[in-house]
């Protein structure tokens, strides 16, 4: 089938939603594409607390944040169960393959917002066998709480990010004993809180520059070696064998762009490089959400959303938005930014992770101090609003991180 | 008098906290806490610790297996165990609209369980 559309969204979790929203309201005829029966993406599985804070101002649990944020969104185009096979950015059109067959579709822009995979456990190269019982964090709490069922008895959690540890926490309330969750990190990989209500509030120990060394079992996982590290290497006499059915692996998340590797412009850890209105090396192609970079809160990814079909909605009506003069540049102490291009036209909102942890660390825009973080860690997101007015937002902009002492 | 450290969880912005205590263990003060949420967190935890359970329960004839359900105010930490026994043996029969109450005021402690998603009837 052929089809035309101002705006074509490629994926409808949080980020695409939010930008199937930004392009109505800016009267755009929209099309998003989504590879499952449903919009929501991950949001759908996360049936814990703490997602819409910053967008409803209340604290609500995955799916509630899907099903009011749809509601929202009220009646638009969408292809589900549909996978996207290859864009062509030069002529502005795609192809698109579901059950009804392939779609060759012309659009005015495209948001880009296809979210992010797991990192594998594969990924680890823990030597040993590789028996069934084995699953990656997100792939566990879509069996336990979209599925009904259960991974296993008695499972050890390797990585602490957050969903290993909200995993640890949903297991153990259905009856799975959790042994322990290992990082291999001198420091968490998730958020305080999710230490707090996950682990210590069930009594689940968390072992710091630890990790698995060994897998053990035929068909199905009968146990793990740990050993403690130092300098990157395991400790012969800390070794110590795990009985266990199950391993979760919660060991981060990787944006997902292989649909657009070589076209659009992205960084050595495969986020896109976007400017400070979302937008592509393609003036009209946006992307948002994770596959830019991976985000602490939910929220983050709609708000980007937003603005990505916002922006999409103008481009493909023939506004020509500002070009770029300026290039972030993250330097020491920093080891993500959100946006990496400015139009040094407006103030915006980024996100940086520093690179280790610092007890206050400044954020610094080339080299002059704009924002004071305390308790600073890799994990936890700090929001920075760069103004053109107060900061020079042209040419090479350099961002660093500096740890200072309380 | 004491102090004790703890990370608040009302929101993910997780304030680090400060609370005082006097020699009986009973609340004084905290400190650190950027909104008055964190004040009646830190004045529970150090009496009866609440929180917010979330889970799911079976649906019959849905087009999902499952709803997921949250109590729709915090109970009492000590009672998490006891409510799952609860929401595990609790079936519901679709179709299933979001905020519908499942379980009403869960062990007395004027909590409902209240679905967090629709689910079709399929």
């Amino acid at each position: 089938m052929k089809m035309k559309y101002d705006v074509v969204v490629l994926g409808g979790g949080a980020a695409g939603m939010g930008a199937v929203l930004g392009a109505k309201e800016n009267d755009a005829s929209v099309l998003l594409i989504e590879r499952e029966a449903s919009t929501g993406g991950v949001l759908n599985q996360c049936i814990h607390t703490g997602f819409g804070l910053q967008v409803f101002k209340t604290e609500l649990t995955g799916p509630e944040y899907h099903e009011i944020y749809k509601d929202k969104m009220g009646n638009f185009d969408a292809l589900y169960e549909t996978m996207v096979l290859s864009i062509d950015f030069d002529n502005n059109r795609m192809k698109a393959m579901n059950s009804n067959g392939i779609h060759d579709i012309e659009y005015g822009a495209v948001v880009l917002a296809t979210g992010a995979r797991e990192r594998p456990f594969e990924s680890l190269r823990i030597p040993g066998t590789r028996p069934a019982g084995i699953f990656t964090a997100g792939l566990a709490q879509k069996f336990v709480n979209l599925e009904n069922h259960l991974p296993g008895h008695r499972a050890i959690i390797v990585g602490s990010g957050d969903i290993g540890m909200i995993m640890a926490r949903r297991l153990t309330l259905e009856g799975v004993e959790i042994e322990g969750v290992y990082e291999i990190m001198p420091y968490p990989g998730g958020l305080t809180r999710n230490i707090a209500q996950c682990l210590e509030d069930f009594n689940i120990p968390l072992h710091l520059s630890t990790s698995v060394i060994k897998i053990h079992g035929k068909k199905r996982l009968e146990g793990v070696t740990v050993a403690k590290f130092e300098n990157g290497a395991p400790l012969k006499e800390s070794e110590r064998f795990v009985e266990c059915d199950t391993l979760v692996a919660s060991v981060g998340l990787i944006p997902e762009n292989d649909l657009v590797k070589r076209k659009i412009e992205m960084g050595s850890d495969e986020g896109i490089f976007v400017d400070d209105l979302m937008r592509t090396n393609y003036e009209n192609v946006f992307a948002c959400g994770n596959n830019v970079c991976i985000h602490d809160l939910v929220d983050f990814a709609t708000v980007e959303g937003e603005m990505a079909g916002r922006n999409a909605a103008l481009v493909a009506k023939g506004v020509k938005l500002p070009s770029r003069v300026g290039l972030l540049s993250p330097k020491e102490g920093i080891r993500v930014v959100s946006a990496r291009y400015t139009t040094a036209t407006e103030p915006f909102k980024i996100y940086i992770r520093v690179d280790r942890p610092m007890e206050i660390a400044t954020v610094n825009v080339n080299g002059k101090a704009i924002k004071a973080a305390v308790n600073a860690r890799p994990s936890e997101m700090i929001e920075v609003t760069l103004d053109p007015k107060k900061y020079n937002l042209k040419g090479k902009v350099e961002l660093s991180a500096k740890g200072v002492k309380r | 008098m004491k102090t004790i450290e703890m990370t608040c969880i009302v929101c993910p912005i997780g304030c680090d906290l400060k609370v005082t205590l006097d020699d009986t263990g009973k609340f004084l003060s905290v400190k650190g806490n950027r909104c008055p949420k964190g004040e009646i967190y830190a004045r529970d935890e150090v009496t009866d610790p609440k929180r917010v359970l979330t889970s799911s329960v079976k649906v019959i004839n849905g087009k999902m297996p499952l709803a997921s359900v949250k109590t729709d105010k915090t109970i009492p930490k000590r009672l998490i165990k006891d409510a799952m026994i609860i929401i595990k043996s609790t079936k519901v029969t679709a179709p299933v609209k979001i905020g519908d109450v499942i379980v009403e005021n869960i062990l007395n402690t004027e909590a409902n369980v209240v679905a967090t998603r629709s689910v079709k009837a399929s």
